[in-house]
């Protein structure tokens, strides 16, 4: 009888360590203190955003013991840079750490630098069998996911230095959310690496990172993308803060998936097969990205029909952007029938996941690129 | 069901309908079908498309509907499908999946429990089934027991049974969210139009004469349309799309815009676009009061108002009208409301004046440099990509009205014109733009303004290159200047004198142009450079005599020889040239406004919306359920010397495995009973 009370299920809140409750307190402390800093300019809707993010953000700490750290490690950094500035934007370009390391366009530069020395130490790790080069390459991964984040957060201050009619969320134009997109595509991989206990396949998933980075630096090189603009009156609505973000993971999750699908296909054809982990594990990764993908891609589609309700006048208006979003969801929609109904696996479906991407590509650039309509993220 | 009902039409096609081939087939096409609606743009003008396709093609994808693909028969019978394969789906597996979801299966034989995946054969000391109980119990399993002949006792246990659950609130979610749209979707509308009893209305006329045929009464259910009501003015009624032309939606209330603001950030990006409204609702008298923002719309008797566009809504110009065929005229001034047209007679000719829009504000970037990377230096796009915020030299250049002359051939020549004077490095212009496609950019042109302002001076200046008359005085003073300068010989004082006449007459006939035409012709092509020099010299020189001339004759005091003033006749010359492309007889001067906007309101009742946010919502839960639910189901089957312990979940993963290795330890070490 003794025995079997050993193992008995635990409810949630014993199972929690001093730490979690450190982390939860500190959350808390956290957002108390936005909340009486910002309280009188928000409005009801967003104070529930911010209360829906604290608990999301202690949820998400408890669920993942990595975010316990990295979380309040990016905010640590971004604090560091905002206290820097002397609410003065001009310091940016004096004060030798928010030049070199903590401005927004700084800390995001050194979070593209990152991102690229960890595909190419993964890819040592991975060609070299080096397991200590693969961990260099989480750490890097890590690095530059602290960087970027801490990097939008400072953004986010930046543009309330600018004019308090300016200051919103970086999540406003293409420029912000493709580092969105690096960043989430980054810590969902590095949830993944983790549970898998695998870290070969970070070569691949990086690459689709490096290449987010690589039009980032493009962007703001070539086309100064990464000024900060108002909103135009369409985009200053509360729902911008929930549905892009939601819209980012939806995203994130295919591309990873994608990848993970290219890897898929090499160990099926042999390449690279001694390396990477066994093709069962990165179809299992690979489905995981893709039920997440699509769960948050989901909400994410619902959140812009509701907001579109409120911006355009009708929840559905068959704008480009909207149809897309329509044609990513049906196509993963298929691939999750045929995988769970029909029970298909390995290479059909790692193809699939691949174009996946292409189709996810053009929904998220392609639109922008060459069709026009409701949507304000702007051309390129 | 007999073997005979299998085998009618209607069974298989019940099975092909309810079949996941099928479904996906459907999502497939439904994909294809939409991305043709994101290629081609949807609900333009026909005679754009015309335009764009030819008369053929045109016609064809007319017939298929490909202009409104996602309002188009077939589309709609493809959604209808999607819905009838996703009940029909829901009604075949339902039953079973219920089934399934209140089922133990503890009746389960020991071949089968061996046969399961994950399935183990334990040796135990003794067997309690007390401590597997209190196992199951302390684990949260829900279990059934099962007593056997053969004195084996079965715990068949289970965990997550909402994962099935997850199924009927997706599928019913589809269905639900497919119900919604469809209710806001036009079909009954586009049956009414198929039957012939709705009308779209195609031609342009006042509204109160739009016949009933294309009218829909207040008892439409939904409706999305659109009105543009001006300041002081109001609306009852709002215009719905309907393929080549559009159909009058009639409101229970009357809205009233009482003024719409735009408000602009210092780049020129638009702020705040707002409409105070009063909507008045025709049966009751009932009275609301509210501001329209975008992003915060107004409900009213379950129709919300949104703010949509603006636009100009008629503003009262006063403009100067300056004759160019007879620029020795006064100018004159008229009156006239933008957005509207108006009869013109200039020399003799009547033409249509068609006043477009009145925009007060045009923020351009005045640095001049443009903001493209080509030109810069590596260092200084570093420098820039460190920036989020770039200093530019913005500025507000003023109101600016756009109209077009048509001639009574119907051709129309397109302006734009500025309104307050433009500055550029210290002199001020007048600037008109003209073009006569509207594919075409316009072309501007730019007069300059005299010390007060005026395009007086210009007028003048230009009037005396006009009038013949006058080229012997003026011929005189430049060639007596010429001598004095020492720069021709008295000998060629004739020549010169008729020389500049000349060049003063062909200047006056078309510019730099007729000028450049001639020595093209008649000058060989080795000499070209120097004579177009030597014309151009004589040009600069009489211009200021023809000034001096043009103001004598007026009456005025000459103008002070400074480079200023010279600066002046020089822009002149280029201003009276390009005037000769300008295409109209009259140069029309905005001198003010008085500005009354207009809002663009959206209008829109969507009995449906409720049904598709519920539906969204079973949807997310359904999805979540059916993802992160995991369906597991474990039997025990107690022996006197061992405990099979077997394991499956809808989901075969490695989630399972290791399940399934933790619980066999746990199982092991409970009937091992140390
Ligand atoms: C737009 C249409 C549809 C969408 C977006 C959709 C979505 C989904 C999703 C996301 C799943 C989850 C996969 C799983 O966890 O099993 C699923 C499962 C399933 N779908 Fe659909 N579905 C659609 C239409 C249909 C239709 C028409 C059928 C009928 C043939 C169907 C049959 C099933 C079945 C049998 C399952 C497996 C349920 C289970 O075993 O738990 N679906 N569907």
């Amino acid at each position: 009888m003794e025995l079997a009370q050993s193992f008995v299920e635990q409810p949630l809140y014993k199972r929690l360590k001093p730490s979690d409750w450190l982390y939860a307190v500190l959350v808390l402390v956290a957002a108390g203190q936005a909340w009486r800093l910002y309280n009188p300019f928000m409005d009801g809707y967003e104070q529930a955003i911010l209360a829906g993010s604290a608990i999301g953000l202690v949820a998400l700490g408890w669920f993942w013991k990595s975010w316990r750290w990295f979380f309040p490690l990016s905010a640590g950094v971004a604090l560091l840079g905002i206290s820097l500035y002397h609410g003065q934007l001009a310091r940016a370009q004096t004060a030798f750490w928010l030049k070199f390391l903590l401005s927004s366009q700084s800390a995001i530069m050194w979070m593209c630098t990152l991102f690229f020395l960890a595909t190419l130490v993964y890819w040592a790790g991975l060609l070299t069998r080096s397991a200590m080069l693969s961990r260099m390459g989480s750490g890097l991964t890590w690095a530059a996911a602290v960087m970027g984040a801490a990097g939008l957060f400072v953004r986010w201050y930046e543009s309330y230095l600018i004019g308090s009619d300016v200051g919103h969320i970086p999540v406003s134009n293409l420029y912000e959310v493709f580092i969105l997109f690096t960043l989430i595509t980054a810590l969902m991989y590095l949830y993944y690496e983790a549970r898998f206990a695998t870290r070969q396949a970070g070569a691949f998933v990086l690459l689709v990172i490096s290449a987010a980075v690589g039009f980032i630096l493009w962007y703001s090189f070539d086309r100064q993308a990464h000024e900060i603009q108002p909103l135009i009156p369409a985009l200053q609505s509360w729902w911008m803060k929930i549905h892009v973000p939601a819209n980012f993971v939806g995203y994130g999750a295919f591309a990873m998936s994608a990848m993970l699908g290219v890897a898929e296909l090499l160990v099926l054809k042999g390449v690279l097969k001694d390396r990477l982990p066994s093709a069962e594990v990165l179809d299992e990764m690979m489905y995981k990205a893709i039920s997440i993908g699509f769960l948050f891609f989901t909400i994410a589609t619902i959140l812009g029909a509701m907001w579109a309700a409120d911006a355009w006048g009708g929840y559905w208006s068959w704008d480009p952007k909207e149809t897309w979003a329509l044609i990513v969801w049906l196509n993963y929609a298929a691939w999750l029938h045929i995988r769970l109904v029909k029970g298909w696996r390995g290479e059909p479906l790692a193809w699939w996941a691949v174009i996946g991407l292409l189709v996810t590509t053009f929904a998220f650039l392609g639109v922008n690129m060459y069709l026009t309509g409701l949507h304000s993220y702007g051309g390129l | 069901m007999t073997k005979n009902s299998r085998n009618t039409t209607l069974y298989k096609l019940y099975e092909l309908f309810s079949s996941m081939r099928f479904a996906i087939g459907l999502l497939t096409i439904l994909a294809i079908a939409s991305i043709i609606g994101t290629v081609l743009k949807q609900n333009e003008p026909y005679p754009n498309y015309a335009f764009e396709f030819g008369q053929y093609w045109f016609a064809v994808f007319e017939q298929l509907g490909l202009y409104d693909v996602y309002h188009s028969g077939w589309f709609l019978t493809i959604l209808a499908f999607l819905v009838l394969s996703t009940t029909l789906c829901i009604l075949r597996n339902g039953p079973g999946f219920i089934k399934d979801m209140k089922a133990y299966r503890e009746k389960a034989s020991d071949n089968s429990l061996a046969a399961i995946r994950h399935s183990v054969e334990l040796p135990a000391d003794k067997v309690d089934p007390d401590a597997l109980r209190a196992y199951l119990r302390g684990q949260g399993w829900r279990w059934r027991e099962h007593q056997r002949e053969d004195g084996s006792l079965v715990l068949a246990a289970k965990k997550g049974a909402a994962s099935k659950l997850g199924y009927f609130f997706a599928h019913i979610a589809l269905v639900v969210i497919c119900i919604g749209g469809l209710m806001d979707g036009n079909l009954p509308l586009k049956l009414a139009e198929m039957v012939g009893s709705v009308v779209p209305e195609t031609r342009d006329i006042p509204q109160s004469q739009i016949p009933a045929q294309s009218r829909l009464s207040t008892a439409n259910l939904s409706f999305r349309g659109n009105v543009t009501i001006a300041e002081g003015k109001s609306g009852d009624v709002v215009f719905l799309n309907a393929g080549n032309g559009y159909l009058v939606q009639e409101l229970p209330f009357t809205v009233s815009l009482k003024k719409f603001y735009v408000d602009y950030y210092s780049n020129g990006m638009p702020k705040l676009f707002a409409s105070d409204i009063v909507v008045t609702d025709k049966a009751t008298g009932k009275v609301t009061e509210a501001q329209v923002k975008v992003n915060h719309p107004l409900i009213v008797d379950g129709v919300a108002i949104y703010q949509a566009s603006f636009g100009d809504g008629g503003s009262p110009l006063s403009l100067k009208a300056w004759n160019l065929d007879a620029p020795q005229m006064q100018p004159v001034d008229i009156k006239g409301i933008s957005m509207g047209s108006q009869p013109l007679r200039a020399n003799g000719k009547d033409y249509n004046l068609e006043f477009g829009e009145l925009r007060v504000f045009n923020i351009e970037n005045m640095s001049g440099k443009s903001d493209d990377a080509a030109g810069k230096s590596l260092s200084q796009r570093m420098q820039d990509a460190r920036e989020v915020k770039h200093e530019k030299q913005l500025k507000n250049i003023g109101p600016s009205i756009s109209f077009k002359l048509r001639d009574k051939q119907g051709q129309a020549v397109e302006f734009h014109h500025y309104m307050a004077p433009i500055q550029q490095d210290g002199a001020s212009y007048l600037v008109a733009g003209v073009r006569s496609k509207v594919s075409d950019p316009f072309q501007y042109l730019r007069l300059p303004l005299d010390d007060k302002l005026s395009l007086e001076r210009f007028m003048r200046l230009r009037s005396a290159f006009m009038n013949p008359a006058l080229y012997d005085e003026i011929a005189q003073r430049t060639t007596a200047k010429a001598m004095q300068g020492s720069a021709i010989s008295p000998a060629m004082q004739q020549q010169f004198a008729g020389s500049v006449k000349w060049i003063l007459a062909r200047f006056a006939q078309g510019g730099f142009v007729a000028l450049e035409q001639f020595l093209d012709e008649k000058v060989p092509q080795d000499k070209r450079q120097a004579v177009a020099q030597t014309y151009v010299k004589i040009l600069q020189g009489a211009v200021v005599d023809v000034m001096d001339v043009a103001d004598a004759k007026a009456g005025l005091p000459p103008a002070s020889a400074d480079s200023q003033h010279y600066r002046f006749l020089l822009d002149s010359l280029v201003g009276i040239s390009a005037l000769h492309d300008y295409q109209a007889p009259v140069l029309l001067q905005l001198q003010g406004f008085d500005q009354v906007q207009a809002s663009g309101l959206q209008l829109t009742r969507s009995p449906g919306k409720n049904l598709v946010y519920l539906g969204s919502l079973m949807l997310v839960i359904g999805i979540i359920l059916m993802f992160y639910v995991r369906e597991v189901r474990l039997w025990l089957r107690c022996g006197t010397a061992s405990v099979r312990l077997a394991m499956s979940s809808n989901r075969h993963n490695r989630d399972l495995d290791e399940d399934f290795r933790r619980r066999s330890e746990a199982i092991q070490q409970l009937v091992r009973g140390k």
